[in-house]
């Protein structure tokens, strides 16, 4: 699966990669974020995609799949 | 958190935030200045003497309790994250150049919901700047835009500001002749100091925990067709109206309104820089502090920036003219030169990457 690393990034941006990433790649991307607002926006946007996001947490960091 | 928990938050905290500003202006703050970021923290400098304008000298609580508000919320609910390194000096002078632009209008976006449910029709010019402004920082994001990333810091990288607040807190209560306070002028109104802390306190709690952001709602409208963040603003917008018309406080019209000039293409540019400069700062000035709040070193120079450009614009008679309406040149003149740097930052943080270290 396609993987965007917005780690360190705030927001809108790790949103604009997500948006990027998902018109290249519209089966589904991995988002990396670092912050609990980025995860609460990315997923949001995604869902209102019809996405079907998932965030797991790991040492404050976070992977969000984001498939179908 | 969920999305309609999320709404449902924010139109919750919205509504409450709009009552506490007005509720503020009834126990003594200026008409319609409940809250204003960019005013209050033009105060500060006052107070502190870093510019010496009479009337704007106070320590505004309010600034010290949202800072200490979000600190104190981004701990308990283990979100204080000290971090930051994204090209600070750049986000400095970007708010430098928010604050001039925010007091060529006299207001931040905050206020100017505010002003716009006192009624005040200047501000609904200023708003058409500010969505201008934050489209045009749009435009930029979705070309790639990016201040770059962030770095987690040490943790008194990210205490450093709550614990300034702390100490003007503690200053400000125990040698309040200390400070330069106003004997008349918007800097000489103001609710009683625990008052105005609480509030802060209660509204960086609430700002913390929804993400209320003044900037966020417009742009993610714009970029993402997201109507989320827009909540807070309309929240804001109808409480604080509601409480306006109840308290006999709403007065509609461009003429004689509070701490307001009346050129409206510098109403418009002004909030234009504000817009654009907060866009690309990823938030609002109320949000710079929440952010400080929780520990970004990249807000806090944000904030500082603001601080600095505060001073500047009354050292140099930068501001919007509340008393004939008329802003001097040299104001004007700031505010065209500010969004053209603004632009030129966008630019160079958009199409200028290449051969750079990412």
């Amino acid at each position: 699966m396609t993987e965007v690393d917005a780690r360190g990034l705030s927001c809108p941006i790790p949103v604009v990669e997500t948006k990027k990433a998902l018109k290249a790649h519209p089966e589904g991307v991995c988002v990396l974020v670092d912050s609990k607002v980025c995860v609460e926006n990315v997923s949001r946007y995604a869902t209102a995609m019809g996405y079907n996001p998932k965030a797991v947490e790991k040492n404050g960091e976070w992977t969000i799949e984001i498939k179908k | 958190m969920n999305g309609t928990k999320e709404k449902r938050n924010l139109l919750i905290g919205g509504l409450v935030i709009g009552i506490i500003a007005v509720g503020l202006v009834l126990l003594g703050n200026p008409k319609n200045m409940g809250f204003c970021i960019a005013c209050f923290i033009r105060d500060i400098a006052g107070a502190t003497k870093l510019h010496t304008a009479g009337v704007v000298q106070y320590v505004r609580p309010e600034i010290i309790g949202l800072v200490l508000g979000s600190f104190l919320t981004a701990v308990c609910f283990k979100e204080f994250k000290p971090r930051g390194g994204s090209a600070p000096m750049t986000r400095f002078i970007i708010s430098v150049i928010v604050m001039i632009g925010a007091l060529m209008f006299l207001g931040c976006p905050f206020r100017m919901i505010l002003r716009l449910a006192g009624g005040d029709l200047n501000a609904l010019v200023a708003l058409i700047g500010f969505i201008c402004g934050i489209a045009t920082a749009c435009f930029f994001l979705n070309k790639g835009f990016n201040l770059g990333k962030t770095y987690p810091q040490r943790g008194l990288e990210g205490t450093t500001l709550p614990a300034i607040n702390v100490l003007l807190l503690v200053l400000a209560v125990a040698v309040p002749t200390f400070f330069a306070i106003s004997e008349k002028g918007p800097g000489s109104q103001h609710a009683a100091i625990a008052i105005s802390l609480v509030a802060g306190l209660a509204v960086g709690f609430i700002a913390q925990k929804t993400r209320l952001c003044m900037v966020g709602g417009i742009r993610d409208v714009i970029l993402l067709k997201d109507w989320t963040l827009l909540i807070g603003f309309a929240a804001i917008f109808v409480s604080a109206l509601v409480m306006n018309l109840a308290t006999g406080n709403f007065k509609l019209g461009f003429e004689g309104q509070p701490v307001a000039q009346t050129n409206q293409l510098f109403n418009f540019l002004g909030m234009y820089a504000v817009g654009l400069g907060c866009a690309m700062l990823g938030g609002c000035p109320l949000r710079q502090l929440i952010l400080a709040g929780e520990g970004n070193s990249d807000s806090a120079i944000s904030v500082l920036g603001m601080f600095v450009g505060a001073a500047l614009v009354h050292n140099f008679g930068l501001q919007g003219n509340a008393v004939d309406g008329l802003p001097a040149t040299q104001g004007k003149v700031a505010v065209i030169l500010g969004i053209v740097i603004l632009l030129a930052i966008a630019c160079y943080y958009t199409f200028a990457k290449k051969g750079e270290n990412k």
